[in-house]
């Protein structure tokens, strides 16, 4: 919010420097996110007077001897038509700053520096300055914007700095109100704050107003929906007569952003502004019956607001109607069939309190927003409602601009909107919440600078609560209050002195989880994170069917947009993706993983907590050069790292895993549960998004995995009996699985403890459609140490099983 | 006899001088030394046809010519060795600023490095992890937490729903009511997690990690949630930097506090880093809302506690100068390897 701090200075003396008041400020809980000095663009400009002026021939252009006091007296050439001998201008001095106008001499275009110059032979050291060239506009500085130059008072002393002259050292505070605090959506709301921090009074604006004997007779408010309008007050002002608001309003208007209309219509505004009140004038004979009623609006119900935007409206939006139809959106903005005109004469003003979460939706449901309607939304009291109404007919007699009558007419619930509230809490409560104590004497000090007539008895406060502090209703309230007026300073850090001590740390499933991640960091992989949200056009990227399970997915209500819309039912596309943005960027290998929730639900948008569980996600890729067994000694590497044994399998329906390369994929399975997949990016896949990679992929669910990652450490003694080696390589079809024979060379053998593949061959030297398969086997006893006799007839055992099981030959 | 000698010294010193390999000087020595069938050896045995008197000489003789062949052959062994090792040693030579095969040391993701710092802080202070769902009830994410339905808070944040009774978490903060509806006091947590808000620009991502600290026990106050802050501080952004609270608000604590720590990157006289300020914003606080005690079946005239809560992101950015929130979750290899331990 913008506050002028000429503007502030009407409600409270300020003795401090604009930084310090920022300083102020931002102690006590207001942000100053900008400090700017009006005319902080404007540099080396003084009242100059002109002594005399030549016109050069066969131009517009004179040339003035214009006189600075202290700074000299210089040769000007000017080509305003309003330049006079003895009128006093701005003017830039050579080196000065000002605005740079484009040939129009309005419109701004950046900032210049003025230089000694010769115009048509005469030379001209510096400039004589229209309003805008010095950042003025009409409303800020009456006669700024006549396309000339800019007319001084006579009284303006010749030599001085024009900012005082013009008002261009005023400074702006744009301040950030938290939203506990829409008491301080005004510039007499920051001025309380002021006040009390700088302990200085409060001058109140005055609202006294001298109402004449009339009434409206048959004049009728009725509000309807009293649970969005808790407070309306509407008042007679008759004899308006519409004209130009006076230049301090106008000023003021301008300095906060809002261009002055009409007197009405500004001090509608100027009360906003000021009080935080938002008002509405009706011109009373577009008010058919002089009746007010504020209701629901009914269904299919049609406004033409202000701006000549016609909107339908619903039960759920409030209007202000007259005797017929509706003639305002409450809170939002009036209806074009009411507006002030120049020739109204009689008027209905408004001031009321509606109610901010309506005023928020209905905004929002229509698109339509105002300076009144952001007000609502941030909470108006019914204190202000009063007080802004007072205001705004105190302004109507101060400008002359119409007759207060005796027909004011309020429908509110609570009687009296000033009325303060008590509250009794403890002293010692509120520094025991601190953890220091403030003396007494300061607690009182700054609670009177606050208006709380604080008053102490033992350990017992008492506070009055101002009527627009709503936010106040206990004891750690007060403590705030007392903490950010003391300072912040005064806590001194304490180590929790009087808390028990409690053991802390991660739980046995929270250190595993690292551990997990810690062995993939190991395998030399990179942990990620993406988006738990996606679309289901990631899904179209692994080629999964309509009817695929992972395409039953939460969808948002109200998504940023189509590509972030639902929650991840599995982690995959969110990594092919990261792969393909990889590649894309030049980097040609990387080894990923991610752990992150999957959410799963029947219901697109559930009402009851939808399971969410934990998937891993892993990538491979480096050009060609990575396989399956590349990313299947990391599934294994987990396995080894958590004593787990994972089996792998050919998938039994390979349409669930459409992305995978039919012959290079597997499920992974844990006890006989299917608890992953992982393989191979299918070709079609990689050749369309990266070609010329492999690329390998797997999912684990965790959830599954986590009570298997529970590690605990147990010693097993040493063998006592040596180990035995024997290699034998087998001849056997190509449809054989290496986990077949090993499975079965350990059922021919309780004393192999250990078979290891070592070699694969398949070729020239084989006959056709099979492989050579190289094995390692390692025997041992517990209980002597085996002959070569015995060893030769745990192979021939083993062999001879295997010849039977699978013809398997001995090469 | 002498000459004899002479002559088979000259004779093994010639042949030896010949020979460049190992294993031939080996069949030399053989052939003189051998037990059996060494020439030296067989020498001893003409010893049987000396008379007694001449055979301690030819013994002394035979002896040193025994002892000087050990010698000379254990030298020329030696030598050669020697000359081997340097021949293979020559032919194994490498140029050692050749690149050797990569292997990347992997690495955890910078929130997850963030996020085990802080519990390794909090941890020894006594605090427990949590970690809450991420599809939240209304009722944990806003109304316990002191916002109903039509508190201005609520405006603060932009929610994204799932349907009208449950939204994605828009703050950690969800987590602590679950801890406090089921456990007494003292309570002592962290809760990292994902949450997330419908904001979506150069500075604002649509999921991102916080990081909730909780304490509940008798007797907490604004000081210990100072004391608690300068020690965070301390650990994660340097030994000298400072904390500074300044009044703000939340619903759910009261007093609230926005929490700065002094510039590390200027020592607070003023930067880009800090925009000239010399502090730089980390965190919300504050004391726990009576309310929120109370919707949780807490007496809160009985217990007091403070709460706070970080961004996981801000705190990396901050700590690893990385200049963009968007970095953290496109997975570009040549960001994420360097936050290699």
């Amino acid at each position: 919010m913008i506050v002028p701090l000429s503007w502030l200075k009407e409600y409270v003396e300020i003795d401090v420097t604009p930084q310090e008041l920022e300083t102020k400020l931002f102690d006590c809980g207001f942000e100053v996110e900008t400090l700017t000095e009006l005319g902080a663009d404007i540099s080396g400009v003084v009242v100059g007077q002109v002594e005399s002026l030549e016109p050069i021939p066969d131009t517009h252009l004179s040339v003035c001897q214009v006189d600075c006091g202290e700074h000299g007296k210089f040769q000007i050439c000017c080509g305003a038509d309003n330049v006079r001998v003895g009128g006093k201008y701005p003017v830039a001095l050579v080196g000065a700053q000002v605005y740079a106008t484009a040939r129009d001499h309005v419109t701004v275009e950046g900032l210049m520096k003025i230089k000694k110059g010769k115009l048509k032979g005469f030379e001209s050291s510096g400039m004589l300055c229209s309003g805008i060239e010095i950042g003025l506009n009409e409303d800020l500085y009456p006669g700024a914007d006549y396309c000339g130059l800019l007319v001084l008072p006579e009284d303006a002393p010749v030599g001085a700095d024009i900012k005082p002259v013009v008002g261009l050292d005023d400074w702006m505070f744009d301040i950030s109100i938290t939203a506990n605090r829409p008491d301080c959506m005004s510039i007499l709301g920051i001025a309380r704050e002021v006040a009390a921090a700088l302990g200085k009074p409060l001058k109140m604006p005055a609202t006294d107003y001298a109402a004449d004997g009339s009434t409206l007779a048959g004049f009728q408010v009725t509000v309807e929906a009293p649970d969005l309008c808790p407070r309306y007050s509407a008042h007679y002002v008759r004899d308006i007569q519409i004209a130009q608001s006076p230049a301090w309003m106008r000023r003021r208007l301008a300095l906060v952003g809002i261009r002055s209309i009409s007197n009405i219509v500004d001090i509608t505004n100027y009360v906003l502004k000021e009080i935080g009140q938002p008002m509405h004038a009706f011109d009373l004979r577009n008010l058919a019956g002089k009746q007010i009623i504020v209701r629901r609006a009914a269904e299919g119900e049609k406004i033409v607001t202000l701006d000549e935007k016609e909107f339908a409206l619903n039960p759920a939006n409030l209007v202000i109607c007259d005797g017929e139809k509706p003639v305002a959106l409450a809170g939002i903005m009036g209806g074009l069939n009411s507006e002030i005109k120049d020739d109204t004469t009689d008027v209905i003003f408004e001031s009321a309190k509606f109610m901010r979460d309506n005023v928020r939706k209905t905004s929002r449901a229509l698109g339509q927003h105002s300076d009144s309607s952001q007000r609502f939304e941030k909470g108006v009291d019914e204190y202000a409602t009063q007080l802004g109404m007072k205001r705004a007919l105190h302004l109507i007699e101060e400008l002359h601009c119409g007759t207060v009558t005796a027909t004011g007419i309020v429908r509110a619930e609570q009687q009296d909107p000033t009325a303060t509230r008590p509250l009794t809490v403890s002293i010692a409560k509120i520094n025991a919440l601190l953890g220091i104590t403030i003396p007494d004497d300061e607690i009182l000090r700054i609670l009177k600078n606050l208006s709380f007539e604080p008053q102490i008895d033992g350990d017992s406060l008492t506070v009055q609560v101002p009527p627009y502090r709503e936010d106040i209703e206990n004891a750690p309230d007060i403590a705030e209050e007392l903490i950010r007026m003391y300072g912040y300073d005064h806590i001194q850090p304490t180590f929790l002195a009087a808390a028990a001590v409690t053991n802390g740390g991660r739980n046995a499933a929270q250190s595993s989880l690292m551990k997990l991640k810690r062995v993939l960091c190991a395998q030399g992989l990179y942990e990620t994170i993406h988006y738990s949200f996606y679309s289901q056009k990631d899904l179209d990227l692994l080629k999964l069917p309509a009817d695929a399970p992972q395409r039953k997915a939460i969808r948002l209500l109200n998504p940023i947009s189509e590509d972030l819309s639902i929650m991840r039912t599995m982690l995959a596309p969110s990594m092919v993706n990261a792969v393909i943005r990889n590649v894309r960027r030049g980097n040609d290998s990387g080894r990923l993983f991610e752990i992150a929730k999957t959410y799963h639900s029947e219901e697109e948008h559930p009402a009851q907590e939808p399971e969410e569980r934990e998937a891993l996600c892993i990538t491979l890729f480096d050009g060609g050069k990575v396989n399956f067994f590349d990313g299947k000694a990391i599934t294994e590497a987990i396995a080894d790292a958590f004593r787990l044994q994972f089996t792998y399998r050919k998938p039994e329906d390979a349409a669930k895993y459409p992305f995978l390369h039919p012959g290079m994929s597997a499920e992974l399975l844990l006890g006989g549960e299917v608890v992953g997949w992982l393989g191979m990016l299918a070709h079609d896949l990689t050749d369309a998004e990266v070609p010329e990679h492999a690329v390998f992929l797997a999912e684990l669910d965790l959830t599954a995995l986590r009570p298997h990652l529970l590690t605990e450490l147990h010693f097993a003694p040493l063998p006592k009996y040596p180990v035995v080696q024997r290699d034998i390589a087998l001849l056997v079809s190509e449809e054989v699985l290496c986990a077949d024979l090993e499975a079965a060379m350990k059922r021919s053998c309780k004393s192999l403890r250990d078979v290891t593949l070592f070699d694969v061959y398949k070729g020239k030297q084989i006959a056709a459609g099979k492989q050579s398969l190289a094995f390692s086997l390692r025997f041992r006893s517990d209980d002597h140490a085996f002959t070569d006799n015995e060893i030769d007839q745990f192979v021939a055992k083993i062999l001879k099983n295997l010849a039977k099981e699978f013809e398997a030959e001995q090469r | 006899m002498e000459k004899q000698i002479k002559a088979m010294r000259e004779k093994i010193e010639q042949a030896a001088a010949a020979i460049q390999d190992s294993k031939e000087m080996y069949q030399l020595r053989k052939q003189y030394l051998d037990n059996k069938t060494g020439q030296i050896s067989a020498l001893m045995k003409n010893m049987r046809d000396l008379t007694p008197e001449e055979r301690p000489a030819f013994g002394k003789i035979v002896n040193e010519l025994k002892t000087w062949a050990l010698d000379f052959f254990t030298s020329q062994d030696a030598r050669l060795k020697a000359a081997e090792l340097e021949k293979k040693n020559a032919a194994e030579q490498i140029d050692v600023t050749m690149p050797a095969a990569p292997h990347s040391a992997g690495a955890l993701h910078p929130n997850t490095l963030i996020a085990n710092e802080l519990i390794d802080i909090f941890a020894g202070m006594g605090f427990t992890v949590f970690e809450g769902p991420e599809i939240e009830n209304d009722y944990y994410n806003f109304t316990a937490l002191n916002t109903p339905k039509d508190h201005p808070a609520r405006d603060m944040q932009d929610t994204f729903y799932v349907s009208p009774e449950l939204l994605l978490r828009t703050q950690t903060s969800a987590g602590q009511i679950r801890v406090m509806e089921n456990t007494k006091p003292p309570i002592k947590i962290l809760s990292p997690g994902k949450v997330f808000r419908s904001d979506d620009d150069a500075t604002h991502s649509p999921m991102f990690s916080q990081m909730e600290g909780l304490v509940v026990d008798k007797g907490i106050t604004l000081c210990d949630l100072q004391g608690m802050l300068d020690v965070f501080a301390q650990n994660v952004f340097g030994k000298n930097v400072k904390t500074r609270l300044r009044p703000s608000y939340f619903p759910f604590t009261e007093p609230s506090v926005e929490v700065d720590v002094s510039c590390f990157s200027c020592g607070g006289c003023g930067c880009r880093l800090c925009k000239d300020t010399g502090w730089i914003e980390v965190l919300g606080a504050g004391m726990v809302n009576r309310k929120v005690l109370e919707n949780c079946g807490i007496d809160p005239d009985e217990y007091t506690g403070f709460a706070f809560g970080m961004g996981i992101e801000r705190i990396a950015m901050l700590k690893y100068g990385i200049p963009n929130i968007k970095m953290l979750f496109e997975s570009d290899t040549r960001v994420l390897s360097q936050f290699s331990e």
